[in-house]
């Protein structure tokens, strides 16, 4: 298969492209936050996801979806990054649907999900950094479980109708195994929500889970194997972050280059500065880099290749550079203009910060393949 | 089965019959590297067997057309015998600058008597080429070079000097811009062919930082060249030039893919592994894994690269991103490999260290960012002719 997008992907990106500049650019991120916005996302934007298919891509269409896979979800999730479009769509469509997909709790999930009926929200992290222990428990009890503990940095958790919690049913904080992966309705007793404003105006909750009582039936996969479910979940999340990072790290080069070819200074265009060629043509490269990597890894998760494994991890890792590099040098190339709340560019700046902590940042992805190559 | 797993099936099944264990052993230094020719050597038989079965099919050259010698094959079955070659770790069969730089702009510029000529002669390794290109006054300012070539009836007669000419006291032919017009600059340029043996011509290696003489400095003293070894229109060679240009930098990109496996098999080697399995020296861990990622995701540049140029989609200037890329990943490389390998690696002469075979490596990768066009002149490429920045 060649590493390009075919024809149809093609149309897709179109498509996709035409309708967040349509209906979420830039401006519509800037009015929620200035309106101050609770839900942290525009619920008719969300119904029109649903409307274009979006929210159901991953769903297998006997489930009402579309039965895509990473490479479209990756194209719709670059062009939220390329708008800084508010959405719960990697959470719910892209990371809650590959977790579910063929399980139990995905017959009940998954059609809510296509219809756009189910917004997910994913409970993974317990720390200001992203890790792999997890010491939230799920303790035996009657026919179900009792889990107690604390989660953190669960976006959109103080509106999802779905929460995944992976929760510790065996051994300790460390180990690798002895997880399991619960699909927990939002309205059970005993979970509370704390929401928190983050840099780049999205809302992430802490959650507090008090002796939430489930059923057996909320386990996704198999009880103290979550770590395959899990791991279904954590690449399609990864994988998709990667590709909403290309999106932001686009933007806002396309956006510096427009100004370097507009903005004079000593009587010259700045974008004749050699200066500032030498330092935009390497930002384009390393982009470049970053998106043949994202869409490797992409190509790789929908042939469930034992190699995706670690593509994602450089996907995760590259993309994270280069769209830190961008949007540094974004701001920096638009001068004192691009440290103003008017300007876009450090929306972007924001966003980047956000995207580059979620599920695992550089220097844990980095981590991760050097001991895949075994050093 | 379709008939690309057919195909992925048998190259595997023949190159696992063809390919000699030997070959299958990663590339230790310079002279196992089959470089063919009039004069070849071989530190070990099993190059020319290597090379001569592979030639036989058409597959050092895998994607030229069938009649000039070449495998024939569609860019799908190309990459699949890329992918088993890597597989099974089959080393390239023949380097020759006549397959990666001189062959792709004869298909495209040359007359069917040249293709007929040389292509053939490339893809079996009979002739080996070098590059006339940069001159004592015409380094990154390539176009204005002064080597003259003087028209006189069926010949054109040529004079003047080139350097940098790679393995020139090695090479059988050299594919050679010269100035059929002073009155201008890209417009005066010509893209001759001719033989090294031609009287006139004298070449004298030039002592690098590494110690070696892969480059030479090539003097031409009224050499006699026919006019039939003109490529492409007299005074339009610059259009040759560039397009070559654009296949030697994808050549020098490939540095960027050369794999991980001897740097990170160094380190551990060398520094050892704590009781979590990882490099004991954290720093220099952390350091291997950043080059790791953009190894690995440059890696799939390039392969995207491939299959874009295959298929037409890739931008005209494309070359010029990966060859600054790739360039400066292999000079990291190496500067890890050194850091890994501690003063083990410093040994200049010993048998040890196959007559310092890394420190020399090293030293050679500087020249990787300033060979066929600096990095700065990449990223001026990179800059105009595909962010479209203006030039005041």
């Amino acid at each position: 298969m060649p590493l390009f997008l075919n024809e149809d992907q093609t149309m897709l990106a179109d498509t996709a492209r035409e309708f967040l500049a349509e209906a979420a650019p830039v401006d519509h991120l800037r009015a929620l936050r200035d309106a101050d916005d609770a839900t942290g996302f525009d619920r008719d934007l969300w119904a029109k996801f649903a409307e274009m298919g979006f929210t159901g891509m991953m769903v297998p269409e006997a489930a009402g979806g579309l039965g895509l896979g990473h490479v479209e979800a990756g194209i719709v999730l670059e062009e939220i990054g390329r708008n800084l479009s508010p959405s719960p769509f990697l959470a719910t469509s892209v990371a809650a649907v590959a977790a579910l997909t063929g399980t139990a709790p995905g017959e009940r999930w998954l059609p809510e999900i296509a219809a756009g009926k189910t917004v997910a929200a994913l409970a993974i992290d317990e720390r200001a950094k992203h890790g792999d222990s997890v010491a939230l428990r799920a303790e035996r009890s009657g026919n179900g479980f009792r889990l107690s503990g604390t989660k953190q940095f669960v976006a959109h958790g103080h509106v999802a109708d779905l929460i995944l919690v992976v929760a510790r049913t065996a051994g300790d904080a460390n180990d690798a195994d002895g997880l399991t992966l619960f699909a927990l309705p939002a309205d059970t007793p005993g979970l509370t929500a704390d929401p928190r404003r983050l840099v780049d105006s999205s809302i992430a909750a802490r959650l507090t889970l008090d002796g939430v009582e489930v059923d057996g039936d909320a386990v996704i996969g198999d009880v103290d194997d979550g770590r395959t479910a899990l791991t279904r979940l954590l690449s399609a999340a990864r994988t998709g972050a990667a590709a909403e990072s290309l999106g932001v790290g686009d933007g806002a080069m396309t956006r510096t280059i427009d100004y370097l070819r507009q903005r004079k200074q000593f009587g010259q265009t700045i974008g004749s500065f050699q200066a500032l060629q030498h330092r935009a043509a390497h930002l384009y490269a390393e982009m470049e880099v970053a998106r043949a990597a994202v869409l490797k890894a992409q190509q790789l998760l929908d042939d469930a290749s034992s190699d995706a494994d670690v593509a994602v991890s450089v996907a995760k890792a590259m993309a994270g550079m280069a769209m830190t590099l961008s949007v540094q040098e974004s701001v920096q190339m638009h001068g004192g203009i691009g440290m103003t709340d008017a300007a876009d560019i450090g929306f972007f700046m924001k966003r980047a910060r956000v995207l580059t902590e979620m599920f695992g940042d550089i220097g844990y992805h980095s981590d991760r393949v050097a001991r895949a190559g075994g050093y | 089965m379709t008939d690309l797993a057919q195909f992925r099936a048998d190259t595997r099944a023949w190159l696992e019959e063809n390919c000699p264990p030997s070959m299958r052993e990663p590339v230790q230094s310079d002279k196992d590297v089959t470089w063919g020719g009039r004069n070849p050597t071989y530190a070990n038989p099993d190059q020319k067997l290597w090379l001569d079965r592979m030639a036989a099919r058409g597959w050092t050259v895998p994607d030229w057309p069938n009649a000039y010698g070449g495998g024939g094959l569609s860019p799908a079955e190309a990459k699949i015998l890329r992918e088993e070659m890597a597989s099974l770790g089959a080393r390239n069969p023949l380097y020759s600058f006549g397959i990666s730089m001189l062959g792709p702009a004869l298909l495209k510029y040359g007359t069917e008597e040249q293709k007929q000529e040389h292509l053939p002669k490339i893809v079996r390794g009979e002739i080996r080429w070098c590059q006339g290109y940069s001159e004592p006054g015409a380094g990154s300012d390539l176009a204005g070079l002064q080597t003259s070539a003087v028209d006189d009836g069926d010949d054109f007669i040529v004079n003047g000097q080139k350097v940098w000419t790679s393995y020139a006291d090695k090479a059988d032919w050299i594919f050679c811009l010269v100035r059929t017009d002073r009155t201008t600059k890209q417009a005066g340029i010509s893209f001759l062919l001719f033989d090294m043996a031609t009287p006139g011509i004298t070449t004298r290696p030039i002592k690098l930082i590494s110690g070696n003489s892969p480059f030479c400095e090539t003097f031409f003293d009224d050499v006699r060249v026919p006019k039939a070894n003109l490529v492409g229109q007299r005074d339009k060679g610059w259009d040759v030039a560039k397009y070559l240009l654009g296949h030697e930098r994808e050549m020098i990109s490939g540095m960027g893919t050369t794999g991980n496996g001897p740097l990170i098999a160094r380190a551990v080697e060398t520094i050892g592994l704590d009781t979590q399995g990882r490099l004991a020296d954290p720093m220099l861990r952390a350091a291997i894994a950043t080059f790791d990622v953009r190894a690995r995701a440059f890696a799939a540049m390039s392969e995207r690269f491939r299959d874009e140029l295959k298929a037409n989609r890739a931008h005209p200037a494309q070359p010029s991103m990966m060859k600054y890329v790739g360039t400066e990943l292999n000079k990291t490389r190496h500067e890890l490999l050194m850091a890994s390998g501690g003063s083990d690696l410093l040994e200049w002469d010993s048998a040890d260290s196959h007559q310092g075979a890394a420190p020399r490596a090293w030293l050679r990768t500087k020249a990787n960012s300033i060979e066929g066009g600096t990095s700065e002149i990449q990223l001026n490429i990179v800059a105009r002719r595909i962010l479209d920045l203006p030039t005041q």
